[in-house]
């Protein structure tokens, strides 16, 4: 299967912006922040037509702005982001509508003086999908879709829950007919009752409507239940990518093998509680990363090579690709235990 | 049978709003052994941190404890004065708050805050107290302790916060500390540290804890025994692995079904339809009764908890639930 979505050589760098004085300053020799993060670095990556793309890590590591900038919300630093061969964006602008997003927050994601009607059909209504007569029904048609009573859209944010608001951002998205649609931890805020709602949701649409999406969470949970693929980041670089079940089976990381390690898993079957692994250290601040790979501070595989150059990202197999100097090293040691799986 | 370290009998935690009477906790009991950490676990709404807050009586007006009794080593404390609360909150009871951002006071460094909590129950010297200080650092993993008490909060990270936080939790080596949600806020890295550390801390030091949170997964590999929330009471109680893997009460059981862990990858998740229900409209019985897919007529009446003792692994353990259907085959004998 070909890329639909084309993410070529992308970064996104954040740095103070200099008024004049401080850049003089700066020049003279005073102490002004000049560095810019890194947020994004150098990502290459492709989603296929009708896949579902995880994109997982710890906060800090970029993923929400790798969003972003697939999403067509920020431009990329250097790089390009196209989809179906055409370019998201065009000297800083979004030029297509193909692409939408949701968004973690629902309480913060919707105008809370706007009647969700009206949220939800603002932009058909201005790219011409529908017509302000038809709007209503327009928008009640995608109510419906996505569980929602269509009798609602008279009403405002406040007066729904946090489920159904999410419900609102997903219609709203949707009623753009796109054809990638970005979930930024859609389900992070929602209870969990609540989150599996949504996640049946979010599978049932993505199926329906043969949507391409990427999925970003730090619940590994959850993205290995909705990926088909998944790519695991650690200070704006992408250090694996694969199939889901290939990855957390048996990964060619050792961040992957640690951060799955991490995460509690629900004790079923033993009346004792179990050890997790723990990662030892914290994530470095991105303003100064370490030398060659950033993980070989906190890496228990890591040698003199890791500090001193950073690994180039290679093939592990047909599917799938690893930027580690000893990947070898790390798949000896088979299979990670997978969240839940006790 | 030594005493437990705290007993909650029937506590019930009202708030008197314009709107009504909100019943944010109602008829909560539970008892904790020294060393002991059980996990509270619940919904948004469900009570569970205004339970934690009623146990150090730190819920503020228009809330109130209507009723029920909170005792911490033998002593009531839903009685007791201001005064006298103040002078047990921090020694013999302590909280950690979810967000460590909220609780440190930015104007202070870390050495001049843990100061002020020791100094509010103990009279030491300033070297005795720095040293007190330090060494708690240390047991919590910070490196270079004593460099860092002149450190301020906004030169540590998220989860060094949180630590910090715990250390003036343990100054005074409480005999039980309620944490509320305290790894909720930090990546899965650093809450495992602290989750493995806070195991730790519990078995050396005796002390006990309530640990309230809404991930199931973090309080099973934390807590060995549990209490499941929903709309102000405990509806599901007991061992945590007994509980986990063969609960009885619909709401734990279809909780534990919705999680993505337990279906397989791609496939529609087990979900509990419904919202969480108003506290300010509870319906009459069951407050689960509109989403419960086994309700029965007799749930338009309330079911009080059925205490049962395990057999087998936690022979001796009480579990118990509040339901008239419960979920699986009951084989334990009836207390």
């Amino acid at each position: 299967m070909s890329a639909f979505v084309t993410i070529d050589n992308v970064s996104r760098l954040f740095g103070p912006n200099l008024t004049t004085g401080e850049k003089i300053a700066s020049r003279l020799g005073a102490k002004v922040e000049t560095r810019s993060v890194r947020a994004v670095s150098d990502v290459t990556l492709s989603v296929r037509k009708g896949e579902t793309l995880g994109l997982v890590g710890e906060s800090g590591c970029g993923k929400s702005t790798l969003g972003r900038v697939i999403a067509g919300i920020l431009p990329p630093t250097t790089g390009t982001v196209t989809l179906d061969g055409k370019p998201v964006m065009l000297n800083g602008a979004k030029v297509t509508t193909r692409v939408q997003t949701v968004f973690q927050d629902p309480f913060a994601s919707l105008d809370p003086r706007m009647k969700v009607g009206d949220t939800v059909s603002e932009g058909p209504i201005a790219h011409g999908l529908t017509t302000k007569p038809e709007a209503r029904a327009y928008v009640a048609g995608w109510f419906e879709r996505v569980g929602l009573d269509p009798v609602w859209v008279d009403r405002y944010p406040h007066q729904f829950s946090g489920g159904q608001r999410q419900r609102i951002a997903i219609a709203r998205a949707l009623a753009m007919q796109p054809d990638v649609l970005i979930c930024d931890e859609p389900v992070a805020s929602l209870d969990v009752s609540i989150q599996a709602q949504i996640i049946n949701l979010f599978l049932e649409l993505t199926r329906d409507l043969d949507l391409t999406s990427v999925f970003i969470s730090h619940d590994l949970s959850v993205v290995q239940h909705v990926s088909d693929r998944v790519a695991v980041m650690y200070l704006g670089r992408i250090v694996e990518l694969g199939p889901v079940a290939q990855v957390f089976g048996n990964p060619a990381h050792p961040y992957t093998a640690a951060l799955f390690g991490s995460v509690p898993k629900l004790v079923l079957d033993a009346d004792e509680l179990v050890r997790f692994d723990t990662i030892e250290g914290e994530v470095p601040s991105p303003l100064s990363p370490p030398s060659g790979c950033y993980y070989h501070p906190r890496c228990p595989l890591a040698t003199q090579v890791c500090s001193a150059t950073q690994p180039v990202t290679q093939p592990v197999s047909d599917l799938r690709a690893v930027a580690c100097h000893h990947f070898e090293r790390q798949m000896e040691q088979g299979p990670a235990r997978s969240p839940g799986a006790g | 049978m030594t005493e437990p370290a705290l007993s909650v009998t029937n506590l019930t935690t009202h708030f008197f709003t314009r709107a009504g009477v909100v019943k944010a906790v109602d008829g909560v009991s539970f008892d904790l052994a020294k060393g002991e950490i059980m996990g509270l676990v619940g919904e948004s709404g469900s009570g569970k941190t205004v339970t934690g807050f009623s146990l150090l009586g730190l819920v503020d007006a228009p809330g109130r404890i209507v009723s029920g009794s909170v005792k911490l080593n033998g002593t009531e404390l839903t009685t007791l004065s201001d005064k006298q609360l103040r002078s047990r909150r921090g020694r013999e009871i302590s909280m950690i708050f979810q967000d460590p951002i909220a609780t440190l006071n930015p104007m202070l460094t870390i050495g001049q805050q843990m100061r002020l909590a020791i100094d509010a129950h103990e009279a030491l010297s300033a070297r005795a107290a720095e040293a007190r200080a330090a060494e708690l650092l240390t047991q919590v993993g910070i490196p270079s302790a004593k460099a860092r008490l002149r450190a301020y909060p906004h030169e540590f990270s998220g989860g060094m916060r949180q630590r910090v936080a715990i250390a003036i939790a343990l100054l005074h080596r409480p005999s039980v500390i309620v944490a509320d949600e305290p790894t909720t806020a930090l990546d899965v890295s650093i809450q495992a540290q602290i989750l493995y550390q806070m195991r730790d801390l519990a078995a050396e030091t005796g002390t006990a804890m309530v640990w309230i949170s809404h991930d199931l997964a973090v309080v099973s590999s934390l807590a060995t025994k549990l209490a499941v929330m929903y709309a102000g009471r405990i509806v599901e109680q007991g061992p945590t692995a007994t509980l986990l893997r063969d609960p009885r009460h619909p709401y734990t059981a279809g909780l534990i079904a919705s999680l993505p862990a337990m279906a397989t990858p791609g496939m529609p998740l087990t979900q509990i339809p419904g919202t969480t229900p108003s506290l300010l409209s509870l319906p009459p019985g069951c407050p689960f009764a509109p989403r419960c897919d086994r309700v029965i007529d007799a749930c338009g009446t309330e079911p009080q908890m059925t205490l049962v003792q395990n057999r087998g692994q936690n022979s001796g353990q009480n579990r118990g639930w509040r339901c008239f259907h419960p979920v699986g085959q009951p084989d334990e004998a009836l207390a």
